[in-house]
């Protein structure tokens, strides 16, 4: 399957050179692996046997890529409800790793591996890692949680399989993980961006300066975060930050990452099939229109998912990117469809009052929207720490910073909305995903 | 002649200022004047301690935005139109100010005003000039 191809890249780890197959080549492959993992979905579990009976369907009418589309698409509400483990297509006895999510309501849901489904998860983070110029020699402080969910353990055997040296700190005690990063000379760290923006703050009351650090990359995911996050981030440590995005009914971490190029998130087609569709009908859009990203495994053993609801939005990028990779791109998620809310009849996303809050100069990203409802009517506050940067000792400019996001959360989000301006450390840090929206309104 | 002043930001809700005051007790700083600067929702606590260089550490520490400006203390009669003298020498110049509070002490029917001024060199040349008395910090913490 893995032929060795012939490549201009002449600094390619031998992990990446799928990166740049010929189209033609990798676009059989995707067929010839599509058809074997919906057979094996067909055979293997009740619930995808039954859907593809309920249209008329068998695995031999897959005959292109584009009869993909015919397929039943697969939530996840399909993995709680045939939980624990209803979707396996593999019998206990091969099956060498679960995880499960932290389910917000009710049950978590599980994921399954085979040895080859872990052999393929790593083989994907060394290409993530290795797309973001690291390699052998790298210090990876892996601050993801370890443990059922996905972040830790994924990252950690990607960067052993890049060979890199791992310090496993697993998330949280960020004084300790802020003298690691000192004395170990991490040159790269794994974690929540939110969390990164934890230990840039802690840091510099601690008085270390993470600009004289060895360190020179961040490989942030597992939340959507803005370009002007990113932005904050490289202007206050000195270093290069990476988009990696993953999912844990795909796989966990390393579903696609950016390159240095930083322009969108390049899937590893070989191993998951990308679609864009309307949130609302499921109909497939072309490239370059937002809509709802889909994934399919092409490879997954354990369990396969085939059209799986992502609920992120994003789109396919039309074209090439100049690193030479063949693999297509999406671009960077801002948001899901399930993050929406909807105050007073209009649509407004989390990912949007960050926007509005990081126009303001100085305006470091710590903030909370709680929602109300009074006299049935909903009201969103949004809180905004201030920081030693916002502050002046005089009432007028604090007024004015005051109007300033007042306008900017006005002009964005296109509603009136509340803002508080708090006292410093008042809201709570996150460790993992940033919890944003507090939801008071009793329905 | 210029003296420290520490500002905190302190949200306008009950017990906020409370904290702060505890913790300078704790250390023995002693707060020498005070001014609250308020809004409906939100306040700026402005001081003169004792040591300013130590409690501004301590309360970065426990987490408050503390800023640091320089203010003159001005000592006049405390007497009906003590004010208006100050502020008459400062009349027809371009010195402004961009905020102050006065309190008085007893003992020696003197009161002190303390400014904010946007240019404190200007304002200390002109003060001193038509004879108004600036405290220097020592002084005003020993009174």
């Amino acid at each position: 399957m893995n032929s060795v191809l012939e490549t201009s890249v002449t600094d390619c780890h031998p992990a990446s050179v799928p990166d740049y197959s010929p189209i033609p080549e990798l676009r059989d492959l995707q067929l010839q692996r599509l058809q074997s993992v919906v057979t094996r979905a067909w055979r293997q579990v009740k619930l995808f046997h039954s859907r593809m009976d309920e249209r008329g369907l068998a695995p031999e009418d897959i005959r292109s890529l584009e009869d993909i589309a015919k397929l039943p698409f697969t939530e996840k509400g399909d993995l709680r409800d045939t939980y624990p483990f209803g979707l396996f297509a593999s019998p206990m006895k091969d099956v060498v790793r679960l995880h499960a999510s932290s389910g917000t309501t009710g049950k978590p849901i599980v994921v399954a591996y085979t040895q080859e489904d872990v052999d393929v998860w790593t083989s994907v983070l060394v290409r993530c890692f290795a797309g973001c110029g690291l390699h052998r020699g790298d210090i990876i402080q892996i601050a993801y949680g370890y443990g059922l969910f996905t972040g830790g353990l994924g990252a950690h055997y990607g960067a052993e399989g890049l060979g890199a040296t791992v310090v496993p700190t697993s998330v949280g005690h960020a004084d300790r993980q802020i003298m690691l990063m000192k004395d170990f000379g991490v040159t790269a760290m794994c974690c929540t961006p939110t969390y990164f923006l934890h230990l840039i703050e802690r840091a510099a009351e601690l008085g270390v300066n993470l600009k004289k650090l060895p360190l020179r990359a961040g490989v942030f995911g597992a939340e959507p975060w803005t370009e002007s996050m990113r932005k904050h981030i490289e202007d206050a440590s000195r270093i290069e930050a990476f988009d990696i995005y993953g999912l844990s009914e795909i796989i966990g971490p390393g579903v696609g990452c950016e390159c240095r190029m930083h322009q969108g998130l390049h899937i590893f087609e070989d191993h998951f099939y990308p679609e864009i569709v309307d949130a609302a009908t499921g109909a497939p859009l072309p490239d370059g229109i937002e809509g709802e990203l889909v994934l399919t495994t092409l490879s997954k053993q354990a369990m396969p998912m085939i059209r799986y609801r992502t609920r992120d939005i994003t789109m396919l990028l039309p074209g090439r990117c100049e690193c030479g990779r063949t693999l297509r791109r999406i671009g960077r998620i801002g948001r899901r469809s399930d993050d929406m809310l909807i105050i007073r009849g209009v649509n407004v996303f989390p990912s949007q009052v960050e926007s509005a809050l990081l126009q303001i100069e100085g305006t470091l990203p710590h903030y909370q929207i709680v929602l109300i409802r009074e006299q049935e009517l909903d009201q969103m506050e949004v809180q905004v720490e201030v920081t030693p940067q916002m502050f002046n000792d005089k009432i007028g400019a604090l007024q004015g910073l005051y109007e300033r996001l007042q306008n900017a959360l006005d002009h964005v989000l296109g509603i009136r909305v509340r803002v508080a301006l708090v006292e410093a450390h008042t809201i709570e840090r996150s460790q993992g995903k940033a919890k944003r929206v507090i939801d008071r309104r009793t329905s | 002649m210029k003296i420290q002043q520490l500002s905190l930001f302190a949200e306008n809700k009950p017990g906020h200022i409370a904290s702060p005051a505890r913790l300078l007790a704790q250390e023995c700083i002693d707060i020498r004047a005070l001014y609250l600067a308020d809004t409906e929702r939100y306040g700026i606590v402005r001081m003169v301690v004792s040591d300013w260089e130590r409690a501004a550490e301590l309360l970065e520490a426990h987490g408050f935005v503390v800023k640091v400006t320089e203010v003159l203390a001005v000592e006049v009669p405390d007497r009906p139109g003590g004010l208006a003298d100050v502020l008459g020498a400062l009349d027809g110049t371009c010195i402004n100010i961009e905020y102050m509070y006065a309190f008085p002490y007893s003992r020696s029917e003197q009161a002190i005003l303390i400014f904010r001024f946007a240019d404190p060199d200007a304002a200390i040349a002109r003060l001193q000039t038509v004879g108004i008395n600036l405290l220097a910090s020592e002084e005003l913490l020993n009174i």
